[in-house]
């Protein structure tokens, strides 16, 4: 579905993605993990053409997303800090996305605007939202239009228990659908249940791109925890990951369909 | 586009700036038009506010609305909307409030007092301005993701258009007054667009004839319709360029 090819990203002196190549396809859940200013967001912004990079190339379903527009229709991106305007309120600015993203089926995915009790803060102003209702806000906005392929940039951060409990129920349900849905977290134990792939970056490089069965069974672990926590001792002893990096998957998934 | 369009005019005019602006032109006009007995007077006077102000507002006015907007533009950049629609509609929401306000607060006025070819030339020229300097304004204003630093760019530019360039002419003319000139400062003017807009209109008034030979080639060109076309013309490449400028930097840029 999506295709990284030999990514470079540069701010100034700092090589936020260094030659990253990675394919994920329909049905994964990757998680993203590795340290702050590892170059997660920008990678995930690359993908959306908000960063673009010095080098490289994204293929989104085999073609080029360079200059495109129309393929971000099929992407449901979560930020990590939902910025909105200001004088605008909750429900305006759900119709405003719902506006301008052309929708044509009309099957909204409104799941979560109720789970979420959007319903009853319609005329709630952006300016006067805590940093949980902006994330829930834009949740709802990530997952409302069905999309086939959902970016999630720390969904969990900032949400109290039940709301996280409401998203990871919802991410599970997408799951089941077959889409592919990337996700970047520090808090592990949110991602143990619903991970299939783990991608581990630091100092924008690419170290690890595996199955989480593969790094469980290897580490001897059977928490996603503990598992990434061996592999990052062993990547500081030996400078390596001990554990090879996925192939390209992509051909196997489409033998198996 | 329009649709996008949409919403920043809505947001432009919940945020009542561009209602003040609004009410302080036409606050302005009026008075002009009342004090002075003699209309054409009154249309002088407000030549010079339109000249030094119009520019002013529609820089300091744009920028801020750039930074101010950053949210929507970044709500937007994830969703399948091309960078140069999000940017052109901005252009459109905030020039066109602008420009409206503009034919309001002044328009209105002129027709009522001062309904001829030179009322509507003031008209026309202040609705120009307006385009050019919300377009410069975006230009500065796509370069640096600072604020502070837009606005400061963005007064730099209204100073050089506004004052410093006027001096420079001066300074020009003075020193290589012992040549002809007349086809430079034809030349000059046209890399000013404040100045055009000057010339344009003052031509369009009796003073001219004061003006002396320069005077009298200026009214020579610009007073006919080929003058006429060219003025506007020359106005719509300063209105043009600095906005695909911005919408090529904006294209490149990470956000």
């Amino acid at each position: 579905m999506i295709t990284i090819k030999n990514l470079h990203k540069k701010f100034k002196k700092l090589h936020a993605l260094n030659d990253v190549s990675a394919s994920f396809s329909r049905g994964q859940v990757v998680s993203l993990i590795g340290p702050n200013g590892s170059g997660k967001t920008t990678l995930i912004k690359s993908i959306l053409g908000i960063v673009k990079p010095d080098a490289g190339s994204i293929l989104f379903a085999g073609k080029s997303i360079d200059k495109q527009v129309a393929y971000r229709d099929n992407i449901g991106y979560m930020p990590q800090i939902g910025r909105y305007p200001d004088n605008m309120k909750i429900g305006q600015v759900i119709e405003m996305v719902k506006n301008i993203r052309n929708h044509k089926d009309g099957t909204l995915d409104d799941e979560l605007f109720f789970d979420f009790k959007m319903d009853e803060m319609q005329d709630k102003n952006m300016r006067s939202l805590s940093g949980g209702t902006r994330q829930k806000v834009s949740a709802v906005l990530a997952f409302l239009f069905n999309p086939d392929v959902l970016i999630l940039d720390e969904p969990t951060a900032g949400l109290d228990p039940l709301a996280s409990e409401i998203l990871k129920d919802k991410i599970i349900k997408e799951k089941k659908k077959g889409k592919l849905i990337l996700i970047t977290s520090h808090v592990l134990s949110d991602l143990d249940e619903l991970t299939t792939d783990v991608m581990y970056l630091q100092d924008g490089k690419l170290h690890l791109y595996q199955t989480v069965e593969n790094i469980k069974q290897q580490t001897g672990e059977t928490r996603l925890e503990k598992a990434i926590a061996q592999v990052m001792k062993r990547y500081l002893k030996d400078g390596t990951a001990t554990i090879p990096m996925t192939e390209n998957r992509e051909a196997d998934y489409a033998k198996a369909i | 586009m329009l649709k996008l369009s949409k919403y920043v005019l809505y947001d432009i005019v919940r945020s009542k700036v561009i209602i003040a602006y609004t009410l302080f032109l036409m606050a302005v006009s009026f008075s002009l038009f009342q004090m002075e007995d003699n209309s054409g007077k009154a249309v002088l006077s407000l030549l010079n506010i339109v000249l030094i102000v119009v520019p002013l507002i529609s820089m300091v006015f744009s920028t801020i609305h750039y930074y101010n907007s950053y949210e929507f533009i970044e709500l937007m950049l994830s969703q399948p909307v091309s960078r140069t629609k999000i940017l052109l509609s901005e252009y459109l929401g905030t020039a066109l409030s602008l420009s409206s306000s503009f034919l309001i607060g002044v328009g209105i006025p002129v027709v009522l007092f001062y309904f001829n070819s030179t009322g509507i030339s003031l008209v026309l020229t202040g609705c120009l301005l307006t385009f050019i300097f919300t377009s410069l304004a975006f230009f500065t204003s796509v370069q640096s993701r600072d604020k502070a630093r837009g606005i400061g760019a963005a007064l730099m530019l209204w100073f050089y258009f506004a004052l410093i360039y006027d001096g420079l002419v001066l300074l020009v003319l003075f020193t290589f007054s012992d040549y002809p000139l007349e086809k430079l400062t034809l030349l000059l003017s046209s890399l000013n667009p404040v100045d055009l807009g000057r010339i344009f209109i003052m031509l369009k008034m009796d003073i001219s004839a004061l003006m002396g030979y320069t005077g009298a080639m200026y009214k020579d060109f610009f007073g006919s319709g080929t003058g006429a076309l060219y003025t506007i013309g020359i106005m719509l490449l300063w209105m043009i360029t600095p906005l695909l400028l911005a919408v090529r930097s904006f294209n490149r840029k990470d956000l």
